[in-house]
């Protein structure tokens, strides 16, 4: 019967097709709707590095004013000084440790027709690449020395390589990143954390960096920063000053491999603070922070209010649905009739109910779809307004599609037959007799 | 039936459509019931036909008291007792003549191999085999009313009931499907038609005048 009552169902939306195409668009645009904020949570609620989530942790230290918190709810900013990221990476007291902050190349590629491009830039230290598990296809990370000595190398993303190199192995090649030359030392393999938990102010949701330097070139080159700052203190001329000032840029991840060190790395922040506090900075109360990589998530997730968004979401989905089941109640009275016939030539109300619920079934099917394609619009259009990836970010927000878009559909389907409960057990109700004879 | 008794209740209105009505239809009698619009044949007919229930008395269809069967009872015995004509041929336009006189063995279960051949033999026997896939538009009235007998007949009921099946049809048409159901009676079919004619009435075995909601005559 189930194959009877698909064929009925789409006779039926095709006899009204102005309903029928209503009734999907107005599923359609509640799921579209919804899905879309459903979707941006859920990326940034995956959590991308599930074997060592629990041991990775975003370090906060709270040298903002002491007039006043740097959020409302207390917490210290998400991003350290110059000055505290140096001194913790000297100090070098977690088992892995790596200050990082976004910066922006123009890689001019070999050739006399090439044309000069942008890249995204990521200044950072070794342990970023094994803290992280990020994979390598090529050669590797740089080492502790060039840490130290600011050498002059380059990790590569493998569309940067594919890009320049053509995809071939091209470690100890030069590239020439803002008219400087840098020699390749690695070429990463596939990378795309989702969410780009490491630091959100370059776009939770846009890819890795395509290249990858020494955190010390940033100082000794004055490389142009990407990402976020935020001063609470007027800061001198130039860049040393700059440098030099209570103005947070600087991302800093440490790997704590067990609660010991997890203890002992508090402790060893308080110490830091509280030395600070002597020379006169550090005027707020300790609150030091240490959140691991889905607490950091979390965080962010909350800040942006994500969660509202969902509730508005689903909202505009219900708001959808009570159209739905408006013209759902139209057409079933239309369908009056027939449902009297059919009633008449054996049909139990129960039957008459599974089929029309199929047919509602078959609207929820079509408005999932058209939702899925609406989602799909307005997570390119999230993407371009508020991504700061911009472009950059639409692959990332996408790769995710095969359960969301089951999801939808899922959530169309339960919705339109919610929907639909109603409407159609009033149609099934209504006194076979009567409707035989007004036809 | 004995002692059949149906209101209609709105707020404020009371119409008794049927009052204390006695009836006994033997298998394979073709009866008549004849009245004026508003006598009450049409509810006499739902009911016999389990399409609306009663208030008072006793309805035995086939030994079995109706009164006592839950809904999805009742349309399991209308679905394989009952076959229904109607004034209006009640066709589905959307679906094609075979699709139409399929529907109510679709709702019996009944396996697609043995459907095809009902419904290919119920066109045959009212002389639209030629026309299974056309759609009711496609047909003059006639047709369309042959289409709703063959619909009436392809679960092999043991009544047919019948609601003024010439209502709409011109003369010539009107004696085609008479002619039709006297030979379906021929066949020993039960039927019970409805109709305000005299002239169709008179055709049948029995006619069963009603008037204000009471047999008030039963002739042979």
């Amino acid at each position: 019967m189930f194959a009877y009552y698909i064929r009925l169902a789409l006779i039926s939306l095709r006899k009204d097709a102005v309903i029928s195409v209503l009734m999907i668009c107005a599923i359609a645009l509640g799921i579209g709707a919804c899905m879309t904020f459903v979707n941006v949570s859920y990326v940034r609620g995956l959590d991308p590095i599930p074997h060592k989530s629990s041991e990775l942790f975003a370090v906060q230290l709270d040298s903002w004013s002491p007039h006043r918190p740097y959020s409302e709810e207390g917490t210290p900013p998400r991003q350290l000084t110059y000055l505290d990221a140096s001194a913790l990476m000297q100090a070098r007291r977690a088992h892995r440790q790596a200050a990082m902050t976004g910066a922006s190349f123009v890689v001019l590629p070999e050739g006399e027709n090439a044309r000069p491009f942008n890249a995204s830039g990521r200044a950072t230290y070794a342990d970023f690449f094994a803290m992280f598990d990020v994979p390598f296809l090529f050669g590797g990370a740089w080492d502790a020395r060039m840490d130290e000595s600011g050498e002059q190398v380059a990790v590569l993303s493998r569309p940067t390589n594919e890009r320049l190199f053509g995809g071939e192995d091209s470690v100890g090649r030069d590239v020439n990143l803002n008219g400087r030359n840098f020699r390749v030392y690695g070429v990463l393999d596939e990378y795309e954390p989702l969410p780009k938990f490491y630091d959100p102010h370059t776009g939770f949701t846009a890819p890795p960096a395509d290249v990858f330097v020494p955190f010390e070139l940033m100082a000794s080159l004055r490389l142009p920063r990407r990402g976020n700052t935020s001063c609470w203190k007027s800061v001198g001329d130039g860049f040393e000053a700059f440098l030099a000032s209570e103005c947070v840029w600087i991302q800093f991840w440490a790997e704590l491999r067990n609660a010991e060190e997890k203890q002992g790395y508090v402790a060893f922040l308080d110490n830091y603070v509280n030395e600070q506090k002597r020379l006169g900075r550090f005027e707020r109360p300790l609150n030091n922070r240490l959140r691991d990589v889905t607490q950091w998530i979390d965080d962010h997730y909350e800040d942006e209010g994500v969660v509202l968004l969902i509730g508005v979401g689903v909202m505009f989905l219900f708001v959808c649905l009570l159209n739905m089941m408006g013209l759902l109640l139209a057409k079933f009275f239309g369908k009056a009739p027939e449902i009297g016939l059919r009633r008449a030539l054996g049909a139990s109300k129960k039957a008459l109910f599974a089929q029309h619920m199929v047919e509602t079934g078959c609207v929820g099917v079509a408005g999932g779809a058209l939702g899925v394609v609406i989602t799909w619009l307005a997570l390119h259009g999230v993407a371009l307004l508020f991504g700061e990836g911009g472009e950059d970010e639409l692959p990332e927000i996408l790769t995710f599609q095969g359960p969301m878009i089951a999801a939808a559909v899922a959530l169309a389907i339960v919705s339109a037959l919610a929907a639909g409960v109603y409407p159609t057990w009033r149609a099934c109700n209504v006194p076979a007799a009567t409707l035989v004879k007004t036809q | 039936m004995q002692n059949i008794a149906k209101v209609y209740r709105t707020d404020t209105v009371q119409t008794h459509a049927l009052r204390d009505v006695d009836l006994a239809v033997e298998e394979g009698e073709f009866v008549a019931v004849a009245g004026r619009s508003g006598s009450g044949k049409t509810t006499l007919l739902n009911i016999a036909g389990l399409l609306e229930t009663f208030d008072t008395g006793t309805y035995l269809l086939d030994g079995e008291d109706v009164s006592l069967l839950s809904d999805s009872a009742r349309s399991k015995l209308r679905g394989e007792k009952i076959g229904f004509v109607f004034q209006g041929f009640n066709l589905i336009p959307e679906l094609s003549v075979f699709d139409n006189v399929d529907v109510p063995l679709r709702y019996r279960g009944m396996r697609a191999a043995e459907r095809k051949r009902r419904v290919t033999d119920v066109l045959e026997t009212v002389g639209l085999g030629g026309r299974a896939r056309h759609l009711p538009a496609q047909l003059s009235g006639g047709q369309q009313q042959r289409v709703a007998i063959a619909r009436a007949l392809v679960g092999e009921p043991r009544f047919l009931l019948a609601d003024e099946p010439t209502g709409n049809l011109d003369s010539t048409t009107a004696e085609g499907v008479m002619a039709l159901l006297a030979e379906l009676h021929a066949g020993g079919a039960t039927i019970i038609i409805v109709t305000h004619d005299a002239g169709l009435a008179a055709r049948a075995g029995r006619v069963i005048a009603i008037a204000d909601g009471r047999v008030s005559e039963q002739a042979d």
